[in-house]
């Protein structure tokens, strides 16, 4: 299904001016606080009204200023998970739950409020008040509340940023399987790498109201520009694997891809099932010559196809395996005293260790078989 | 203590009292919400003029109130004589009048208490209730109005402890007639203009005290069973 919006939308001083087009299934809309990516899923869920312009979601016209149309929130099917949650105080898990179910028409009953249950992993939860809930216990409430209404698409406002990291680990496996089984398209706002690296299929990025770049989110990621200053350490490559073999000797998975084969610490997935990988430009070093006596295990022959700006200390290196971008941040220092140019031939070399799964919600995440 | 075996007459005060002031809260409360919700949400011409109307009855001597529902529902008034006219419906010196006195000197406290608790709802709460498909009117009757029922309980309470009080404009729009306008307040007045009132007017004045404290530990009651539901935390 795709989302086009076009919309041009005054907030005081600031003024948005978007216009892209998703297929999703999970669309991040990312940028800095401020860069207007909650107003622009406002104006999708309709609870602001643009100056001007046109939204479609999956060929229905919501907006389009030009015929005068405009599709009441309440009429447009679209589920919205709050950052602040928003559960109902005076009503039970459940009775939140089933809320949106009552005013969705009988044909498009289709969510499974069983299934979304389980989904969750909220069953223990049904007969408790909002306020008898942990913060993530809650987020997890207000996704499955936007669920059962059995919407057209989802749209989640920084789910994620009011919770501790353990709270994050806890619920990103959640909309992991929103995105792959569900079927129903996601609009995720957020300003963290880590999860658009793991959540996204697809990113728009957002500055000062207006889109810096747009594309599949392993491409979008390997622009450091596009992302924000104090995370540039952050930006890599995402990379499409599949789960090879599992070595029990030494507690390792390995994962195909047209870069090579990477070793990874052992994931909880079968052989066969889908990984996206995140490898961090700052994991990866480079080498002209395969070196012996490493204790680094990934090390993945290529080209180099690229050279970032040399205006501050450290420099991106695109290298380029087989057809795969792998990105590389390294000192000005070391590309010159390694005589690195496009077209020459270098090893890209990653430890396993940076995929560990403990040192975050980084790293490598699942998809559907 | 058979000084305190009220006499028929005074028992007849009392419950015209509580039957006129019921009748002035429960009238008056689709107006109060209405009211109340117009003043906490919306902008529109003419906006503090409305509040002033509705607040006038606290400010104004309550004779003056009286009085002027006695020119425009009394029976040669605008609207009484209309009303008497197509529905045979006669307020002056009625309990019905004796009601309508007490619900309009009682409203704007109603008011008050609604318009504060509709202003204290989370907004954003109805936002979410309008994604998941409810239109304005559900969202109203299944989050606003859950959320308000304390304050709507306040309001009311305070409108039935005011009317039970009234006694200004209710003298002075439908008088003082025993069994059809006669109420606590104004029975009590009565008793204490005749020799030999002193222990009649003691008697009504503990019924008073009596139903306002009744009055009061009920809504506290309720109030706290309410406040459960909503933040049990």
């Amino acid at each position: 299904m795709t989302i086009t919006v076009d919309v041009e939308h005054r907030l005081g001083a600031f003024r948005l001016d978007t216009s892209f087009e998703s297929a999703g299934p999970l669309t991040a809309l990312f940028g800095p606080s401020g860069s207007g990516k909650t107003s622009l899923i406002n104006l999708i869920a309709g609870l602001i009204h643009p100056d001007a312009g046109r939204i479609e979601v999956g060929g229905r016209v919501l907006v389009d200023t030009g015929t005068g149309t405009f599709v009441p929130k309440h009429r447009r099917r679209i589920g919205y998970v709050f950052q602040d949650a928003r559960l109902f105080p005076h009503l039970t898990v459940r009775q939140n739950l089933n809320y949106g179910r009552f005013f969705t028409p009988r044909v498009d009953r289709h969510a499974d409020f069983a299934a979304v249950v389980e989904l969750l992993g909220i069953g223990h939860l049904l007969e408790r008040r909002p306020g008898q809930l942990s913060g993530g216990e809650k987020q997890r409430v207000a996704i499955g509340r936007a669920l059962v209404a059995s919407p057209k698409l989802i749209l989640m406002d920084e789910p994620l940023a009011s919770l501790d990291d353990a709270r994050k680990a806890e619920i990103m496996p959640y909309i992991e399987r929103l995105r792959d089984e569900t079927g129903t398209p996601i609009v995720y706002v957020s300003h963290s790498v880590a999860e658009v690296a793991r959540l996204a299929t697809d990113v728009v990025v957002l500055k000062d109201g207006k889109v810096a770049d747009h594309g599949r989110t392993s491409d979008v990621l390997q622009q450091p520009g596009n992302l924000p200053r104090a995370e540039r350490g952050e930006a890599g490559a995402v990379l499409l694997t599949t789960v090879e073999a599992h070595d029990d000797a030494y507690d390792m998975t390995l994962l195909r891809s047209a870069a090579g084969i990477i070793r990874v610490p052992r994931l909880p997935v079968r052989t066969g099932t889908g990984v996206r990988l995140h490898i961090r430009a700052r994991d990866v070093l480079v080498a002209t010559e395969r070196q012996r006596g490493l204790s680094a295990l990934n090390v993945l022959a290529g080209t180099v196809s690229a050279i970032g700006s040399r205006s501050g200390p450290l420099v991106e290196v695109r290298i380029d395996c087989n057809g795969e971008a792998i990105l590389s941040r390294i000192t000005r220092q070391s590309l010159d005293a390694l005589g690195l140019q496009p077209g020459k031939a270098v090893f890209a070399v990653v430890k396993s260790v940076a995929f560990d799964q403990d040192g975050g919600p980084t790293g490598a995440s699942f998809e559907g078989e | 203590m058979e000084w305190l075996d009220l006499t028929p007459e005074e028992w007849t005060a009392v419950r015209l009292s509580i039957k006129v002031s019921t009748w002035a809260t429960i009238a008056s409360l689709p107006a109060g919400l209405l009211i109340a919700h117009l003043l906490a949400r919306k902008e529109f011409w003419g906006k503090s003029i409305l509040n002033g109307i509705v607040h006038l009855p606290l400010i104004l001597p309550p004779v003056v109130t009286g009085y002027l529902l006695l020119l425009t529902f009394g029976r040669r008034g605008p609207a009484g004589s209309f009303l008497d006219a197509c529905c045979g419906i006669v307020l002056s010196f009625r309990w019905t009048g004796a009601a309508l006195a007490c619900g309009i000197m009682a409203f704007p406290l109603m008011v008050r208490a609604i318009r504060l608790s509709i202003e204290a709802v989370d907004r954003r709460l109805e936002a979410a209730a309008g994604t998941l498909g409810a239109n304005p009117a559900f969202v109203f009757a299944t989050i606003t109005l859950p959320l308000i029922l304390p304050g709507i309980l306040a309001g009311m309470i305070l409108a039935f402890a005011k009317a039970m009080g009234e006694f200004g404009a209710t003298i002075t729009f439908v008088s003082n007639i025993p069994g059809e306008t006669q109420t606590l307040p104004t029975a009590i007045y009565t008793l204490t203009q005749v020799p030999g009132g002193e222990s009649g007017a003691l008697r009504l004045t503990l019924v008073s005290i009596a139903i306002a404290m009744a009055a009061l530990i009920a809504s506290e009651i309720v109030a706290r069973r309410i406040g459960r539901r909503i933040d049990p935390a």
